[in-house]
C-alpha cells in the first residue's frame, strides 16, 4: 500500500479515558497501524504543536478530539487540528455535549478559582496566588492558557464532521468508525454523511435486556440507586430508580443497566430530540402513579412528590449541560422579597 | 385579543421594560377562556403571546426551556381544572412536569415565579384576565430574564 494516512488524537478538558478507550480496541489497532501513522497524540507520544503547525492544511486524514473546551489552549488546538484535518471527529461525551466537565457551567471562573486556590481544606495559599495568563519573570514572559468562564462543546468552536458520544465511546463504536475510515482509505468506500452520530438511532431501552412493564407503567416512589437492591431481571425505572435510558441514544449495549446500575445518559439525546434532560424530566413526571384522589391533591403535595427527584439538574444533565437550552446557570438581578 | 396597553406595568415602565410572556393554552378550556376574555373586551396588559396546544400536557418541558433560551421573561401554562381534562389525565402530568421544571429552573438560577401553571376553564374569562394581569406584574417586578438582561 502507498503512503500511510496521518491521524491525530487530542484531549481537551477530559479525563484521559477516551485516549485509553482507543487502545481498548485490541487487535483492531493493527488495522490502524497498517494504514496510518499517528502524528500527534499527547498521551501516547512526545509530539510538538509546532510540528503540527508546520504541516500543510488538510494533511491529517482524521483527527479525534476528546474533551470539552475549557480554556484557550483547548480551543487553539481544536482550531489547529481542524485546519490540518480532512475529517474531524468529536470523540466522547465531553467533546460532543460537555460531559462531566460541562457541569462546570453551574459555576463560573471566579468561583472555580476561589474554591481551588483558596477554599479547599488542602489549600495553603496565604499570599493568594492565582494563575495568571501572563507572568513577568526576569527571563521574560510566561504564558498560561486563558481559563474560560463557560465550558463549551467542540462544535461550538469548530466545524465537526462526526460525533461519537459515550463516556468513553465503546469498543464497538470505535471499531465501526475505524472500519469506515479504513474502508474509505483502502477501497474508496463512501463516508457517512457529515454530522452523522456514530451510534444507534434508537433509545437505550431498545438494547437493554431487562424486562419492562409494557402497559400502564407506574411507579409509586423514587429511589436513589443505593437505597434498594433492584431485581436484576426487571427494568430499573419500573422499580423506581431513575435510569436515563428512555431519553438516551443507544449504541453502548446498555452496559450500565445490564450491570444493575441506572443509565446516566452519557450517550446523549436520541435522534428524535434535542434536549435529553427535558425528555427525561417529562418521562419521570409521567411515570409517577396517578390515583383516584389525584384531583384533590394540592400543588404543595405535588411539589412534595416531585421533590423525590433530588437534584434535577445533576440528574438530567449529567453529561449534556453545555448543550442544553439553558446552557449554564444565571443570576436574577431583582431578587424579590 | 387585548389591544389596549392600559396602565398595568408599573415597576418596569421606568426602564422601558416590555416583558415577553409566553402563554400555552390548552385547546379545550384555557384557550376558550382566553377567547372569552377577549370577546368580553376585558382589559389586560398586552405583553403576552398565546400559543394554543391541544392539551397542557402537550407542552413538552423542552418548549418551556427553549422559550427561556430565546429570551422569554415569563411562561404561563394554562390547562383545564383537575378532573376536567378533555383527555382525562393530561393536566395531572402537566402539573408534575411544571413542579419538576420549577425545581430545575431554580437550579439554573431563575426565579421560580417566571414559570406558572394555572387552571382556567372555558367560562373563566375573568380569571384569565386576572391571571394575566397578576403574572405580568410579577414579571415586571422581576425584570428581564437573566439570560438576556442579567449577568
Amino acid at each position: 500500500m502507498a503512503e500511510k494516512i496521518k491521524i491525530a488524537q487530542y484531549w481537551g478538558a477530559g479525563c484521559g479515558g477516551c485516549d485509553v478507550a482507543l487502545l481498548d480496541i485490541d487487535a483492531k489497532i493493527l488495522d490502524i497501524h497498517a494504514i496510518a501513522e499517528v502524528v500527534f497524540w499527547p498521551i501516547g507520544f512526545d509530539g510538538k504543536l509546532e510540528d503540527i503547525e508546520k504541516m500543510p492544511d488538510k494533511s491529517i486524514t482524521v483527527s479525534f478530539y476528546n474533551g470539552a473546551i475549557r480554556n484557550s489552549e483547548n480551543e487553539h488546538v481544536a482550531k489547529l487540528l481542524r485546519a490540518k484535518s480532512v475529517i474531524m471527529i468529536s470523540f466522547g461525551s465531553c467533546a460532543c455535549f460537555g460531559g462531566t466537565p460541562g457541569l462546570g457551567n453551574v459555576t463560573n471562573r471566579e468561583e472555580v478559582f476561589d474554591t481551588v486556590y483558596k477554599k479547599t481544606q488542602s489549600t495553603d495559599n496565604p499570599k493568594g496566588v492565582y494563575p495568571q495568563e501572563i507572568t513577568k519573570v526576569p527571563e521574560g514572559e510566561l504564558e498560561l492558557p486563558k481559563f474560560y468562564n463557560d465550558v463549551k462543546t467542540l462544535d461550538e468552536v469548530i466545524d465537526v464532521d462526526y460525533f461519537m458520544p459515550g463516556c468513553p465511546p465503546t469498543v464497538n463504536l470505535i471499531a465501526l468508525a475505524v472500519d469506515a475510515v479504513v474502508q474509505h482509505v483502502t477501497k474508496g468506500a463512501p463516508l457517512p454523511p457529515k454530522g452523522t452520530v456514530i451510534a444507534s438511532d434508537k433509545t437505550l431501552c431498545d438494547e437493554c435486556k431487562k424486562e419492562r412493564v409494557e402497559k400502564n407503567r407506574r411507579i409509586d416512589k423514587i429511589y436513589q440507586a443505593y437505597e434498594i437492591k433492584p431485581d436484576p431481571k426487571k427494568c430499573l425505572l419500573d422499580q423506581g430508580i431513575i435510569c436515563i435510558g428512555p431519553a438516551t441514544r443507544a449504541g453502548c449495549g446498555a452496559m450500565c443497566p445490564n450491570a444493575n446500575m441506572p443509565c446516566r445518559g452519557c450517550m446523549g439525546p436520541t435522534k428524535a430530540v434535542i434536549d435529553q434532560g427535558a425528555s427525561m424530566l417529562s418521562a419521570v413526571s409521567s411515570l409517577l402513579n396517578i390515583t383516584d384522589s389525584e384531583s384533590t391533591l394540592s400543588e404543595e403535595q405535588i411539589m412534595e412528590m416531585m421533590m423525590q427527584v433530588k437534584d434535577p439538574l445533576g440528574t438530567f444533565y449529567a453529561f449534556t449541560l453545555p448543550k442544553s437550552p439553558l446552557r449554564r446557570i444565571v443570576k436574577e438581578r431583582n431578587k424579590k422579597g | 385579543m387585548s389591544s389596549d396597553a392600559h396602565n398595568h406595568q408599573k415597576a418596569g415602565a421606568d426602564h422601558g421594560f416590555e416583558p415577553k410572556i409566553i402563554v400555552f393554552c390548552c385547546n379545550w378550556c384555557s384557550y376558550a377562556g382566553a377567547d372569552l376574555a377577549g370577546v368580553s373586551r376585558l382589559q389586560m396588559p398586552p405583553h403576552f403571546r398565546v400559543i394554543r396546544v391541544m392539551c397542557s400536557a402537550r407542552v413538552d418541558p423542552e418548549f418551556v426551556l427553549r422559550a427561556f433560551e430565546r429570551g422569554a421573561d415569563g411562561i404561563l401554562v394554562a390547562g383545564c381544572h383537575p378532573a376536567d381534562c378533555h383527555y382525562i389525565g393530561g393536566n395531572y402530568r402537566t402539573r408534575r412536569r411544571i413542579a419538576l421544571l420549577k425545581m430545575l429552573i431554580q437550579q439554573f438560577g431563575y426565579d421560580t415565579d417566571r414559570l406558572q401553571l394555572e387552571w382556567i376553564s372555558a367560562g373563566e374569562g375573568e380569571k384569565f384576565q386576572k391571571t394575566m394581569t397578576e403574572f405580568t406584574n410579577t414579571i415586571n417586578e422581576l425584570g428581564p430574564s437573566p439570560i438576556r438582561g442579567g449577568e
